[in-house]
């Protein structure tokens, strides 16, 4: 039985690790260079405890049942996760009833631990939130990861139990021919008895390449603004939800930074590739997030970036089964949070549907790149001693050393933002400007490229351009 | 390992050199402790002349000076590759990692000499995509002075520190088509001599308060959106696109001192603050070069790490250095001070920088004129020499400045 996953994001690279315990040979379809570089790179890092979904809606269904799953998938793929709460902050009593109907929400959709807290105990626990605040709704359960994380760690693993990755590999269409799936790439067909379609932000395009028919999806922008500052929020802090979503949060991120974000433009249905950051959204964000924390400064910024999000007029996600095919659609928000649980749904249905048997070789476990400023010096010692590049510091921001980004090389970045996103290098307060250098000079004694055959990211990104003499 | 060194020094680059050697004049034992695999800093890539002319009196490129200057010192010890990771100033150690393992190492005295980092363009907030081609000056001084590579063809400098205009310069020479220096203020953030060596002998236009608005080309750099700017917000309709697949950004340094956030003081431009002996909040710890103060030339920071090493030197033998007596604060017309106390004993080198150009700067102390600065900008720094048998330099000095016109 082969099975196509188009997509390496955190929903696609999940299903495959999933499916990867049966027996099955699983190809996986990514059109970027590395994974989890679409709409997975795109959104806050929030594991949401679901109490925003409107009970029976699909997302419902899906994201507390997924934020419960992470904790497990944090151990046996060693990628870190904090659960650092979270608050909803009211200023009036039209927002506090707010809180009350999410509270109701939360317990039909079974999270744990809510409670409605009032003005001192929210200060309490967030003490840099407006004095403003009357209550707030406290959810213990909500976390932050790094997103990429989940699929660069999900699809090592699947690796690792016998799938197969095909990198920078755009498919153009996907076509039913009698009982099997073609999926078309360049310059040649592959052919399938099963594809699962997770291809994101053109989900709905490809769905219909294969003759299904789903809501059309549009982008919805979502702007951020990093700022180097570990310690301005314990927990993830947002506005009451409105309309356009859950609002634009202040929160920490697993890589002592704070993020101000997201913004919620929708864009037309072709600007799929319109990701740029706006003077708008910037002051939007600065405006919302200093009502919710007067004291950010902002002259710790260190980035703004924007992400597309798929968006679709039902604003939930459409799960698509067929006889050879499924299609996950729409993978909004609370997308991330949801996709563990989404992923095992899946795999699951399609393992009844084609009887497969288990895979008993299956691994359950992959191994972290080791973290040396993290360890205890005992273990920093070993690891030293075992190999030295562990003690060499390159990125002096973030204490990335060069063992890490020799091991980031391994697991396949090739691009500066594939060792970045793999290992927090030229990921701190100077973005880059120290280490950048250094950086090239491992990837290039590590795999033979030249300086300018190094990029930044996608093709056509090249960092610098010809030699002196 | 662990060892035990007298006087320990942070950073090896012209601030921790002059301190090494400051030190070593004085009889301590010193260890410096680099994360580089050699000493010299940033001085490694600055290949421009313009060095030494205060302290040596010679005109020297960055690798002569840190040389010649390394030459005075003699031999040290020095643990290189190696990141200090934590400071126990209660109990004088350092734990610093390096290919070999971790070490411990005690110190009687510390210099803290670890420089600045380049403000990132990024942090600017500037709109628009996040292609490649985006270069802070230094780094991409580095890739053509260092690695031998270009970082592209055509190039926009936005903002106008010293190492901008360099860059616009060495740019220049490699044959790269440089469309402009583009400064957000009203007047240039560097030197006057290198507004004159690095842009008017090379007609390389200075736009002055006009910054970039937007970001174009979605992988590598295809063009930048220019504005005029009025009190700091662009003006309506002056905006205009630049073709160009190079942006070098010259947007300022910052004091690097991290490592110390939390544990010795460090005022609101993240310099850390000490008195004339260049000591910091702790008796045995002392500070000196950029990230006390963001100096304009390199000479005047090594003469500080030479104060810091041999009051460092003093402290280690068990010798007790006179008290802070007064503590000095920026009035009006000044942006920034080098030094934030003293301790009223021995004359001692003040440098300040005025907030905007003025065509004659009166600089005050406590309201007593103590110097005139012709053409005073906040690029430069205006040296000062107080001295306390001449002035009272006890309890709270306010250093002002005042604009005269010629």
């Amino acid at each position: 039985m082969r099975i196509a996953i188009i997509g390496a994001g955190v929903v696609g690279s999940l299903i495959a690790r999933e499916l990867t315990k049966y027996e099955a040979e699983i190809e996986i379809f990514e059109k970027y260079p590395d994974v989890g570089w679409g709409v997975t790179k795109a959104n806050s890092g929030v594991i949401h405890a679901g109490y925003d979904d409107e009970p029976g809606t699909v997302r419902s269904k899906y994201c507390t049942h997924g934020n419960s799953l992470y904790t497990k998938l944090s151990y046996e793929l060693g990628f870190p996760i904090k659960r650092t709460g979270s608050l909803v902050a009211a200023f009036d009593d039209e927002e506090v009833k707010v809180l009350e109907k999410l509270l109701d929400y939360g317990k039909k959709n079974g999270v744990e631990g809510l409670k409605i807290l009032d003005k001192y105990e929210s200060l309490e626990k967030e003490p840099n939130l407006s004095k403003m605040v009357i209550a707030s709704l406290w959810a213990p359960s909500t976390g932050i990861i790094g997103p990429w994380e989940v699929a660069q760690a999900a699809i090592e693993n699947a690796i690792d139990n016998g799938a197969k990755i095909h990198l920078s590999t755009e498919v153009k269409g996907i076509k039913k021919a009698n009982k099997k799936v073609l999926v078309e790439v360049d310059d040649r067909d592959y052919e399938f008895d099963f594809v699962v379609n997770a291809s994101g932000l053109w989900a709905d395009v490809l769905a219909e390449s294969a003759g299904v028919k789903v809501t059309p999806l549009h982008p919805r922008k979502g702007e951020y603004i990093l700022l180097d500052q570990s310690d301005l929020v314990r927990t993830v802090v947002f506005p009451v939800p409105s309309k356009a979503g859950k609002g634009i949060l202040v929160l920490p991120t697993i890589h002592n930074t704070t993020l101000l974000g997201p913004t919620s433009e929708d864009l037309p249905p072709d600007w799929r590739d319109r990701n740029e950051t706006t003077a708008e959204g910037i002051r939007k964000i600065i405006e919302n997030t200093k009502k919710l924390v007067p004291s950010i400064n902002l002259s710790k910024s260190i980035r703004t970036f924007a992400g597309l999000r798929p968006e679709n007029d039902l604003k939930d996600f459409v799960v698509v089964k067929e006889e050879n095919m499924v299609n996950v659609v729409a993978t909004r928000s609370p997308g991330l949070t949801s996709a563990p649980a989404m992923a095992e749904d899946i795999a699951n249905w399609i393992v009844g549907l084609r009887s497969l048997k288990l895979n008993k070789n299956f691994n359950p476990y992959r191994k972290p790149i080791p973290r040396p400023y993290e360890m205890e010096d005992e273990e920093k010692e070993k690891l030293i001693r075992e190999n030295p590049a562990f003690g060499r510091v390159i990125c002096r921001c973030n204490k990335v050393t060069e063992g890490e980004v020799i091991e980031a090389i391994k697991r396949g970045a090739r691009t500066l933002d594939g060792v970045k996103l793999r290992t927090t290098a030229m990921f701190g307060r100077c973005q880059g400007s120290f280490c950048t250098v250094n950086i090239m000079k491992i990837i290039k004694r590590e795999t033979g490229m030249d300086f300018e055959d190094i990029e930044k990211n996608l093709p056509s990104s090249k960092v610098v351009d010809g030699v002196l003499r | 390992m662990k060892m035990r060194y007298d006087v320990v020094v942070l950073g090896g680059g012209a601030a921790g050199m002059g301190a090494v050697k400051g030190a070593k004049d004085l009889g301590a034992s010193v260890l410096l402790i680099e994360r580089e695999p050699f000493t010299g800093g940033v001085l490694n890539q600055c290949i421009h002349t313009g060095f030494g002319l205060q302290v040596f009196k010679m005109e020297l490129t960055g690798p002569e000076y840190h040389e010649f200057y390394r030459n005075k010192i003699g031999k040290f010890d020095a643990l290189y590759e190696t990141m200090v990771l934590n400071i126990d100033f209660d109990e004088n150690k350092i734990k610093a990692m390096n290919s070999e393992g971790i070490h411990e190492i005690e110190y009687g005295a510390l210099v803290l000499a670890t420089g600045a980092r380049e403000r990132p363009f990024e942090a600017l907030r500037v709109p628009g995509t996040r292609p490649a081609g985006i270069f802070t000056a230094g780094l991409a001084q580095k890739f053509v002075n260092l690695e031998n590579h270009l970082p592209g063809h055509r190039a926009v400098i936005i903002g106008s520190g010293d190492i901008g205009m360099i860059m616009a310069r060495r740019l220049f020479l490699e044959g790269v088509k440089i469309e402009g220096v583009y400064e957000i203020m009203p007047y240039p953030g560097g030197l006057t001599r290198n507004v004159a060596q690095c842009l008017e002998d090379f007609n390389i236009p200075l736009h002055l308060s006009t910054s970039v608005v937007k970001i174009h080309g979605k992988r590598r750099l295809e063009g930048v959106t220019v504005a005029k700017f009025e009190n700091n917000s662009p003006v309506e309709g002056s905006e205009r696109f630049i073709e160009c697949d190079t942006l070098v950004a010259s947007v300022g340094l910052i004091p690097e001192n991290d490592l110390v956030k939390g544990k010795i003081e460090i005022g609101p431009d993240e310099g850390i603050f000490v008195d004339d002996l260049m000591r910091t909040n702790y008796e045995n710890v002392f500070a000196c070069g950029n990230n006390v103060c963001i100096h304009d030339l390199v000479d005047f920071t090594t003469t500080e790490g030479e104060v810091a090493g041999r009051n460092a030197a003093m402290v280690a033998k068990g010798e007790s250095l006179p008290p802070r007596a007064g503590i000095i604060i920026a009035g009006s017309g000044i942006r920034i001070l080098s030094i934030h106390y003293t301790t009223a004993t021995e004359p001692f080198k003040l440098y300040v920088r005025v907030d905007k150009p003025m065509e004659i700067a009166t600089v005050n102390v406590n309201d007593k004129p103590v110097k005139a600065a012709v053409n005073a900008r906040p690029s430069e720094m205006i040296e000062l020499t107080l001295n306390p048998q001449k002035i009272d330099l006890k309890g709270k000095i306010i250093v002002s400045a005042k604009g005269v016109k010629k």
